[in-house]
């Protein structure tokens, strides 16, 4: 015999369930990845990136996700010989992962680049450098949001 | 009239490192928010931006949905000579600023 206990107790279980299971996309982490692996390897092709020389800073907790100060310096002398081409900057997150290209030479004095992008959830950000001997440095930030952006509607 | 605003220092030495800021009015918006109705809102931001010295290109930038609302863009460049620099935004819906600054070398 059910109790009315019980039944209440299955039936929210039931409601709840499948009220998350509407909002959510079950292969949202897969998608976001294929998203983001995609957009790097749009602008990196084949080429192997590797960790180092690039310093990304970036609020480790923020609290306004619409407005995130991001600032990106590449460790390069910036010559005419050796400058930083392109500094590209990623999140893991957004619907869109692509955030910003910077294009630089020997002219711009210090590898170095300001700006304030949307993010829209506790995740990565990532900022490639491409140097002009063609080889990609990184640097990756975890990042904890508590006010989202863009996170009225389906995620991806 | 689209409202910029560009910092710039006046003066700097030959060869001196200067920084610029930069700062657009823009809502930047994503495409991806939707009105009460449900209707989705269309995409209207900006996507590039050129910085020229005196006529060469310094600095160019593309910019996508993720950039927040009047993006700042932030560089440097190194003082050659005098002259002028120019800044250029450009993006949806014929959306076109610019900006001209001088910068003397003492």
């Amino acid at each position: 015999m059910t109790t009315r206990r019980q039944f209440l107790a299955l039936a929210c279980g039931t409601l709840a369930a499948s009220e998350l299971r509407a909002q959510l996309d079950p292969n949202i982490q897969a998608k976001r990845k294929a998203a983001l692996d995609a957009a790097i390897s749009k602008v990196v092709g084949d080429a192997p990136v590797r960790a180092g020389r690039v310093k990304l800073d970036v609020p480790p907790l923020i609290d306004n996700g619409n407005t995130v100060p991001i600032t990106v310096t590449v460790d390069s002398p910036m010559t005419a010989a050796s400058y930083v081409k392109a500094i590209h900057i990623f999140t893991e997150k957004n619907p869109q992962p692509y955030v910003i290209t910077a294009h630089l030479g020997p002219r711009a004095g210090r590898a170095t680049l300001s700006t304030r992008a949307r993010i829209a959830d506790t995740g990565r950000v990532i900022a490639i450098a491409q140097l002009s001997d063609g080889s990609y440095w990184s640097d990756t930030v975890s990042v904890i949001v508590t006010l989202s952006a863009c996170l009225e509607d389906g995620l991806i | 009239m689209a409202r910029v605003a560009v910092t710039v220092p006046a003066s700097a030495k030959r060869g001196e490192v200067i920084e610029i800021k930069t700062l657009a009015a823009h809502v930047m918006e994503t495409g991806f928010r939707r009105t009460q109705t449900g209707e989705l809102l269309p995409r209207d931001i900006i996507t590039d931006f050129v910085c020229t010295y005196n006529g060469v290109e310094v600095f160019r930038a593309e910019l996508h949905q993720a950039v927040a609302a009047n993006p700042l863009i932030a560089f440097t460049t190194v003082a050659t000579e005098s002259g002028t620099l120019e800044f250029k935004w450009t993006g949806d819906n014929g959306y076109v600023a610019t900006h001209k600054a001088e910068l003397k070398i003492v």
